[in-house]
Order: structure tokens, then C-alpha cells, then sequence
């Protein structure tokens, strides 16, 4: 195959890849400081796009047309907006059964995910349809060859890299980051150690669905296009990647999103007969990988008190 | 008002069942959406005097303490509404999803209620079924019986290729091996053409000992609605999962699944092959929900992949969280809630999802248990007093 081809298939997947460790760091971070699965993750991706959206529509229409201050005031308004109703959630729904059996916690956050996508499908103006996302990116193109590279493509993935790495750095070199990690490691102990643990846990939140709006705008601008469904699969391959990766492991959710879009590349590449089954080989070698590490790619480390 | 140190007699559960029963009759048979409303306002007043006098709970216990005698009751009292509606097409074809959800969930209460093993791939191993129906009532001239049975092996064979990796996983790494499963096979679904892609396949109507069930009876000049036959094979299909369901929850390996759910380590202690009955507990749902998948398919005469798709299953998983996790009898009046109200009331139909996941909410932060918890386990049934 031609290698500006495969540097094409590269390219979008590493654009993959980037959205969905995004996703995946989301999880991870729930995961670690409460030991819960917050499955509404996705829907709040969901929501994030069509709050920026939302925003855009409002923008344009008071006649601000400046695609740099546009964008701007959308992420501040996807990412503000989305930090917040991660904290409620946190807040309403995940709190108050922290001590419930961890089925409780998966089901009734599956719900509120339930509930903001059919919100957003029944309340949005024509929701149930897909809607255009504005081009607010430059699109000019470069060409090497074969390989076809668009500027709002480099843009969204060094994006998408700058903030993973900012978030990596927050977690482990800052003291807010510090005490994230020490509720992870331990709840109990940190609070002795004077660390307000519920505040940890609502930040926690925060930072997630914040990254998660970011997410939904990123994927609304590559793919010019959201729908109410988008975050469903968006939030479950988000789940898949941290989990294989090893929940609670910041690196392990990075790991395992770039996995995924891997392995739908790979197929896309190798057997272009059976590119409509990528997601059917994907999420078929994340179970066999399962197997192989019952804990994830790197594991988490556990003991059992009896 | 009502004594609570005796047993109570059978009269009052057998017209607390004929109250229920008359009730889901009219609700069927109504489709004028302000006397659905008033209907409505009526059964909850209804309920919340029961709740408020002690007639629910008494309601409850007598039921409890006349099982053998009250499953016969339920059983007339399921015919006596399946006669009442006999010429009515759509409230008999919503009587038999009903039924057939609830077999599906004593499936998926044998797996998480019982044993404590996740699913949330319920609708895939149902659609596993309905596609074998599919495939096997269209191509091959299997006994319609054999097919469903057929329908429950299929799905407790692609069940057995989950075993190894729900039996190493614990927790929320199990969780992901089903909900992963679940997108695997929707996706998979959508795009083979073999099994009718996104379009679906059409299924051939039931046969059973050339008595074909797509034909409706006629009894003395009147011709019933044929749904009348996948009623009464329906109802047949949940007397024998429930009375299967019943047997195992009563017997030892119900006991030894009990003890693997609450804590798996002490079970192994005490020498219970917990690997195995996990595996038991795993196959045993997903034959059901297969078996119900298959009748399904016969029944509707059209299945595609959006039947089966993940919401489907959280549906699933919605029904047996409101009866109350575990408790078999909690499962009927959850899916018929679930089932029958959206189909009723047009109004709020568009808004099903949001609703049901609204009343699972409310539920899990009010009343985790399910709104019928699960009673502990009785040795011996204890004398009635009448």
C-alpha cells in the first residue's frame, strides 16, 4: 500500500484516538477517587456539543462573527456548563450511594444518561435528527503525495495531545492533583490528612466532564456533525479503553483509547472488505484482551480485605 | 386493623389477584386516553389506600403463605383476561410481550438476582433466539417447538463464548465484558447481510402439531383474534420458566447461589464450586431469555436489529431493578408498567425512555431494594391459619 495512504489512515487514527483517551481520562478519574462507573460520561459529551452548539446559533445570531472569539466563548460556555452538571450529577446521583453495591452506582448513572440523551433528542429543536456542526477551523489542506492534511485536523489533534498532557500534568504535579490522588489511593486516610473529600470527588467530576465537552466540541468540528446518540458509543468505547487500559490509571486510559482507534484502523487497513465490521473486531479484542488481564493492560493493583 | 402474628387466610389474596386482574382488564380494553387518566387516578388512589391501610402488605403475606394455591389462581386469572379480550388484537399482542419480557427477566434474575452475575447483554442473548426462529423457521422444517427450544440453546451456546472472560473479571470489568458483548452483536447484526442487515428478516408464524398458531379459533360462529394462540403459548412458556425458576431458587444449588452472591469468598470457603454455578447461573438466563426471544420472533412476524439493541437490554435490567432484585413475582407488575403504559397512553409515548429512567432513578435513591424487595428465604412454609 501506498505510504501516503497509511499515513492518511494514521492520521485519522490518531484523531480517534485522541477523542476517545479523552473520554477514557474521564472515566479513570471517576473511577479513581469513588471506585464508581459514571456511565452518563457519554451523554454529557453529548450535551457539551449541543450546548456549544446552542451557543454558536445564539452567537450568530447577535451577529458576532469572529471564528476564533465564537469558539472561544462556545468552549468556555460547552466546558462551564458541563463541569457544572458533572458536579450535580456527582452531587445527586453518585454521592449519596457511595456505600450502595457497585451495580447500584453502574444502573443509576446509566439512567441519568438515559435521561440528558432523551432530553436532548425530545427538548432540542428537531433533536432525534443529526445536526451540522459549523466549520470554524481553517480547512486549508496541504497535500504530500497521497497524504491529504487538513490545518483544523493538526489543530484539533494537537489539541487534543496539549490538553491530555495538561491533565496529566495536573494530576501528578500540582497539589489539587496530589490530593486527587490521594482520595484515589485511599479516601479514609486523606480525610484524616485534612483533604475535604467531597470537594476532591465533586473537582474530580468536574474535570471530567469538562474534558468530556471538550470531546463532544472536538468530534462536532472533525466530523461537522452531532447527534443525540453520538456520546452513547462515544462513552462506551471511552469505558472499553479504560478499563483494558486498567481503570484508575491515568496512562492505562490513554493507552487503551489510542488502542481502540488502533484496532478499528487496523481492520479499515488490512481487510477493506471488512471495514463495516470494525467495531464487531474491535470490541471482540477488547473481551479477548480481558481475558488475557483480567485488570487491564495496567493493572490495577488490588487487594482483597476479608 | 390487620393482625400481623397470623398467618392470613387465602380469601383475600385470591381477591386481591381477581382486583389486579379486572383492573389490567379494563386498563387493556380502554383506549380513550381521559378515561385511561381516570383510570389512572383511580388504580393509584387504589393503591396508595392499600399501602396506607396495611391491605398491601396483608395482601403480600397471604399470597406468600398460599404460593401453590395463588400461582393457580393467577394462572385462571390470566385466562379469564386472555378470554375477556379474545377478540382484541393489540392489547393481546401487548398481554403476550409482556409475558414474554417476563420470562427474559426471570432469565436475567436467575443471573444477577440469584447468583449476583452481571448482564447487561440481556437483549442480545434474546435476540440470539429470535434470529435462530428467524433463521430456522424460514429455512428448515424443524418442529416450531424444537425451534424455540433451539432459540434458548443458540443463546446459551454464544453465552458459553462469554464464560471465560465473565468468570475472570469481577465487578465492573464483568460489567464491560457485557456491555461490550451487547454493541458487538447489534453492530454485528447491522451489518450481515446474511441475517437481513439493518432491514431484519421476516419469521414464519408458529405451528405447533400442525395446529398453525397465525389461524384465529372459531368457537361457535365467533372467530377470535389468533393472538389468543401466542397468548395461551406464552403464558404456557412463563408457567414452565417460572415453575423451573421457582424449583431452583428452592432447592440447594438456589441456596449455593445465594451464598456465591453475597460473598464469594466465604462460599469457596465453605467448599461451593463457585466458578460452576456462576457458569450455571449464566447459561440457565440466557436459555430463557433465548426461549422468549424465539417466541417472540414467531409472534411479532418481523425482527431487526433494533429490537435487540442495547437499550433493550437496560429495559431488561429496568424491569427486574423496579419488581425488586430477585423477587419473582415483583417482575410482572414492573413490566407491565413498563410495557404497557407507554403503549397506552399515546401522549406520553415519545417520552417512554425518559420516563422509565426517571422511575428507576427514583427507585435506586429511594428505595434500592426494587419496589417488591426480595424476602428472605423460607425453610419450611409455615402452617396458614385460616
Amino acid at each position: 500500500m501506498d505510504i501516503g495512504f497509511l499515513a492518511q489512515y494514521v492520521l485519522s487514527g490518531i484523531m480517534l484516538g485522541v477523542v476517545y483517551a479523552m473520554v477514557a481520562v474521564g472515566f479513570t478519574l471517576y473511577f479513581g477517587v469513588l471506585d464508581v462507573i459514571n456511565f452518563s460520561h457519554g451523554d454529557v459529551l453529548t450535551a457539551g456539543a449541543f450546548v456549544s452548539l446552542a451557543t454558536y446559533l445564539g452567537l450568530r445570531a447577535t451577529g458576532i462573527d469572529s471564528p476564533v472569539v465564537v469558539l472561544m466563548i462556545m468552549l468556555v460556555v460547552a466546558l462551564g456548563s458541563m463541569a457544572l452538571l458533572g458536579v450535580l450529577i456527582a452531587k445527586f446521583f453518585v454521592l449519596p450511594l457511595r456505600h450502595a453495591p457497585p451495580f447500584i452506582t453502574l444502573l443509576i448513572t446509566l439512567m441519568v444518561g438515559i435521561a440528558i440523551r432523551e432530553s436532548i433528542r425530545l427538548f432540542y429543536p428537531s433533536g432525534s435528527n443529526p445536526q451540522s456542526f459549523p466549520q470554524l477551523l481553517p480547512k486549508t489542506a496541504y497535500h504530500w503525495g497521497n497524504l491529504i492534511v487538513r490545518q483544523d485536523t493538526l489543530i484539533l489533534i494537537l489539541t487534543g495531545l496539549a490538553v491530555i498532557a495538561l491533565v496529566n500534568l495536573f494530576i501528578n504535579h500540582t497539589r489539587a492533583g496530589l490530593a486527587i490522588r490521594a482520595v484515589a489511593q485511599d479516601g479514609e486516610t486523606a480525610k484524616v490528612m485534612g483533604i475535604n473529600f467531597e470537594w476532591i470527588v465533586l473537582l474530580a467530576f468536574a474535570l471530567g466532564s469538562a474534558l468530556a465537552a471538550l470531546a463532544g466540541v472536538m468530534n462536532g468540528l472533525y466530523y461537522n456533525e452531532v447527534n443525540f446518540g453520538t456520546g452513547l458509543m462515544l462513552g462506551i468505547i471511552g469505558f472499553c479503553a479504560a478499563v483494558v487500559g486498567g481503570l484508575g490509571n491515568i496512562y492505562g486510559a490513554i493507552l487503551g483509547g489510542f488502542l481502540f482507534a488502533l484496532l478499528q484502523t487496523i481492520v479499515v487497513v488490512a481487510v477493506p472488505s471488512l471495514t463495516a465490521y470494525k467495531d464487531v473486531f474491535a470490541f471482540g479484542v477488547i473481551i479477548l484482551l480481558m481475558v488475557i488481564k483480567p485488570t487491564g493492560l495496567i493493572g490495577e493493583v488490588s487487594s482483597e480485605r476479608v | 386493623m390487620f393482625s400481623s402474628d397470623k398467618l392470613p387466610g387465602a380469601a383475600s389474596a385470591v381477591a386481591g389477584v381477581i382486583a389486579i386482574a379486572v383492573f389490567a382488564m379494563v386498563l387493556l380494553r380502554i383506549h380513550d386516553q381521559w378515561g385511561l387518566l381516570a383510570l389512572g387516578v383511580i388504580g393509584g388512589i387504589a393503591l396508595l389506600l392499600a399501602v396506607r391501610t396495611g391491605a398491601a402488605a396483608h395482601f403480600e403475606r397471604a399470597f406468600a403463605a398460599h404460593e401453590r394455591l395463588m400461582n393457580g389462581v393467577v394462572v385462571v386469572a390470566f385466562l379469564g383476561v386472555i378470554a375477556v379480550l379474545a377478540k382484541e388484537d393489540f392489547s393481546l399482542l401487548i398481554l403476550s410481550t409482556v409475558l414474554l419480557y417476563c420470562v427474559a427477566c426471570m432469565g436475567l434474575t436467575v443471573q444477577l438476582g440469584y447468583c449476583g452475575v452481571m448482564n447487561f447483554a440481556g437483549a442480545a442473548f434474546f435476540g440470539a433466539g429470535a434470529y435462530t426462529a428467524a433463521v430456522l423457521g424460514g429455512h428448515t422444517s424443524l418442529p416450531h417447538l424444537l425451534v424455540v427450544l433451539a432459540g434458548g440453546l443458540v443463546a446459551g451456546l454464544l453465552g458459553s463464548v462469554l464464560l471465560l472472560p465473565v468468570l475472570r473479571t469481577r465487578g465492573h470489568y464483568a460489567a464491560l465484558i457485557t456491555v461490550a458483548f451487547g454493541i458487538l452483536f447489534r453492530s454485528f447484526l447491522d451489518v450481515n447481510n446474511t441475517l437481513g442487515g439493518p432491514q431484519g428478516l421476516t419469521v414464519p408464524g408458529m405451528t405447533i402439531f400442525g395446529w398453525s398458531l397465525n389461524q384465529g379459533l372459531a368457537i361457535g360462529g365467533i372467530t377470535l383474534s389468533f393472538y389468543v394462540n401466542y397468548a395461551l403459548v406464552t403464558l404456557a412458556l412463563a408457567i414452565v420458566v417460572y415453575t423451573v425458576t421457582r424449583r431452583l431458587e428452592r432447592s440447594w444449588v438456589g441456596m449455593h447461589f445465594d451464598a456465591v452472591r453475597i460473598d464469594e469468598l466465604a462460599a469457596s470457603t465453605f467448599g461451593l464450586n463457585v466458578q460452576g454455578l456462576k457458569i450455571m447461573a449464566f447459561v440457565i438466563g440466557n436459555v430463557f431469555a433465548g426461549m422468549a426471544g424465539a417466541v417472540f420472533a414467531m409472534m411479532t412476524g418481523f425482527i431487526s436489529p433494533t429490537d435487540f439493541d442495547f437499550p433493550t437490554s437496560l429495559v431488561l435490567i429496568a424491569i427486574i431493578m423496579l419488581g425488586g432484585i430477585g423477587n419473582l413475582w415483583g417482575i410482572l407488575p414492573a413490566a407491565a408498567f413498563v410495557l404497557i403504559l407507554p403503549e397506552k397512553l399515546q401522549a406520553i409515548q415519545e417520552y417512554r425512555f425518559l420516563l422509565y429512567a426517571g422511575a428507576v432513578i427514583l427507585v435506586l435513591l429511594y428505595r434500592s431494594a426494587g419496589l417488591f424487595p426480595r424476602r428472605l428465604r423460607r425453610h419450611f412454609p409455615p402452617k396458614a391459619v385460616s
